[in-house]
């Protein structure tokens, strides 16, 4: 998918095609004598939906600070738009967008009064491709918030509060856009309109957009890639998909005849269940083929981990 | 400055004014400047009748009320603004746009002007009436006036900006700043005149800018024959700027780098550990 992307891409649009928008070679960080992050690698390409997994304190935050240029790493290599982060300058922010987990800041100011603001900065760093900023009315109206555009930021509900959160790192027209947690407190309309807007913004604007979640259906839907982070090291990488198949080659097969139920792991699903058919026909009933789900495959390595076979990395 | 930095520096001026227009309509966010005031307005009714070497106590205390609420505006100003935006996100937001920074201080340092002076005209206005012989300054006194107020907020504000850098929370950076400045309120003559104190006392209010202040808002505001009640019978305005003006020398040096040390360890997840203490602590 990536690939057909970037093949697809009109010719100098880009100042660096091809070079991927972050790159991770070996980071490390440590606090204390706790190692957070023990060689983590990566890369992420223009228009790439990443969604980073991992239990509590697995360094999800971490590395996503260090990319943003906000905490200094350990060591290991890292580019970020082709920039070291450590050295980013104010013109190398102004390409990227950050959605920040807000609190109570901005209490008096209004939705449009602060997105017209904020801006304001990236005025002097748009280009004929890349315009800056966003339309505000039609930013407000894409994170759904036309109607509290005038209303002032305290009254805000937790979820309106997010998605302007949201609106906030995308008023730049960022190409690359950092989200930790992005759809927390969501509620599930908000949530869906939620996930159209990153569909929205990998395909159309061609955002490369880094999220973490904790929640496995939103990683599975929005994901172009996951990267499962644990123990400091990336132990899994791949779609929804290829991370199933990696950890289970098996389907679950369960059925019903004359009354009895029954339950069948087979590595060709659709072959047992044709034969199935073919050798009881009618009698079958109540059939079900479950994959193995990223929630199944999700806490197989991280169990995995947790027991000591982080070495079995597992990368796609 | 290049035009980025000088069109950051105008959005900061903008969100400024903005803001402080925000604290006009937020009525009991001026509350405790109202209050404050007031008090200061009754400490003035009182003295009326007691008089200091022939003039009325409440006509030395007034110009020394106005240079204190200049240093308090100045330093507790900016550093509670510093820390409670550093605890709500709201610094961190600017760190996250394009010279977001910049636009920010600006603003900040903006706000702080506007709202000191606010705190100034509450207590002057109704004082020029309560207060006989005080507009007797004419044009020159007035200039005087505004000259030691720039003075004081340059000696003052990097002072605060470097406290609520440092502070690990709104709180804390009130309670850095609040007794210290109202033990030092208390040996710089402004309620009554320095000269009352026993001498070490006098040398000690002496260091700090708030005495200064209050002498420079005297000799710009009362009549010459006021100069008696004062040390070396002098208003001593050579020794006030060269005071004020090391003040605020060493904070604007000192200042920049514990300012971008703060913001630097700014992140997400550093605010969002001073939310959850914050959170813990029940506001």
């Amino acid at each position: 998918m990536t690939v057909t992307r970037e093949l697809g891409e009109p010719a100098g649009r880009a100042p660096m095609a091809g070079e991927p928008v972050i790159e991770v070679r070996d980071l490390r960080m440590r606090y204390g004598s706790l190692d957070v992050l023990r060689g983590v690698d990566f890369s992420a390409h223009r228009g790439e939906v990443l969604v980073l997994l991992g239990p509590n304190g697995a360094g999800k935050t971490t590395t996503i600070e260090i990319l943003e240029g906000f905490r200094i790493r350990g060591a290991g290599e890292v580019r970020v738009l082709g920039v070291d982060p450590a050295k980013g300058d104010e013109s190398w922010r102004a390409r990227m967008g950050v959605v920040l987990q807000s609190w109570r800041d901005h209490g008096k100011w209004r939705v449009r009064e602060l997105l017209e603001h904020l801006g304001c900065y990236y005025a002097p760093y748009a280009t004929p491709e890349r315009s800056r900023p966003y339309d505000i009315d039609e930013l407000i109206a894409t994170v759904g918030l036309t109607e509290q555009a005038d209303q002032k930021l305290r009254t805000l509900s937790g979820g309106q509060r997010r998605r302007l959160d949201v609106a906030i790192g995308m008023v730049g027209r960022p190409e690359l856009l950092f989200m930790d947690e992005p759809a927390a407190g969501f509620d599930p309309k908000a949530r869906r309109d939620f996930h159209d807007l990153v569909h929205r913004l990998s395909d159309l604007e061609d955002t490369t957009i880094l999220l973490t979640t904790h929640d496995l259906d939103e990683a599975e839907k929005l994901a172009d890639r996951i990267l499962i982070l644990a123990g400091g090291r990336i132990v899994a990488e791949g779609s929804a998909d290829q991370l199933a198949r990696r950890v289970s080659a098996e389907a679950e097969v369960r059925w019903s005849r004359a009354g009895e139920h029954y339950v069948h792991s087979t590595g060709d699903a659709t072959g047992f269940v044709r034969e199935l058919f073919a050798q009881y026909g009618e009698e079958i009933a109540d059939l079900e083929v479950r994959r193995a789900t990223l929630e199944d495959t999700y806490m197989a390595l991280v169990h995995r981990h947790e027991s000591g076979h982080a070495e079995e990395a597992i990368s796609l | 400055m290049s035009s980025v930095i000088m069109g950051a520096s105008r959005l900061g001026a903008r969100r400024g004014v903005l803001e402080f227009k925000q604290t006009l309509s937020t009525p009991w966010e001026l509350m405790w400047s109202f209050m404050l005031n007031g008090a200061f307005l009754l400490v003035l009714f009182f003295q009326r009748s007691h008089t200091v070497d022939g003039s009325p106590l409440a006509l030395l205390t007034l110009p020394s009320i106005l240079g204190m609420s200049v240093a308090t505006g100045g330093l507790q100003g900016a550093t509670s603004i510093l820390a409670t935006h550093r605890e709500d996100g709201t610094l961190l937001r600017a760190k996250a746009v394009p010279n977001g920074m910049v636009g920010y201080l600006v603003a900040q340092l903006l706000v702080t002007a506007l709202t000191t002076v606010f705190g100034l005209l509450l207590v002057l206005v109704p004082g020029l009436f309560l207060v006989d012989g005080t507009t007797a300054a004419g044009a020159g006194g007035w200039a005087a006036v505004a000259g030691v107020l720039a003075l004081g907020l340059l000696a003052t504000l990097p002072w605060g900006v470097i406290i609520g850098s440092l502070a690990k929370s709104a709180a804390a950076g009130f309670g850095m700043t609040f007794l210290p400045t109202v033990g030092v309120v208390a040996i710089s003559g402004i309620f009554y005149p320095i000269t009352a104190l026993p001498g070490w006392l006098q040398w000690l209010g002496q260091v700090f800018p708030i005495y200064w202040l209050g002498l420079g808002m005297r000799a710009a505001l009362l009549p010459d024959s006021a100069v008696t009640a004062e040390i070396g019978d002098s208003w001593r305005q050579v020794q006030m700027v060269g005071v004020l003006g090391a003040w605020a020398v060493v904070g604007l040096v000192i200042a920049p780098p514990i300012l971008r040390r703060m913001a630097r360890k700014e992140s997400g997840s550093a605010m969002e550990a001073r939310k959850e203490r914050a959170i813990h602590r029940g506001y």
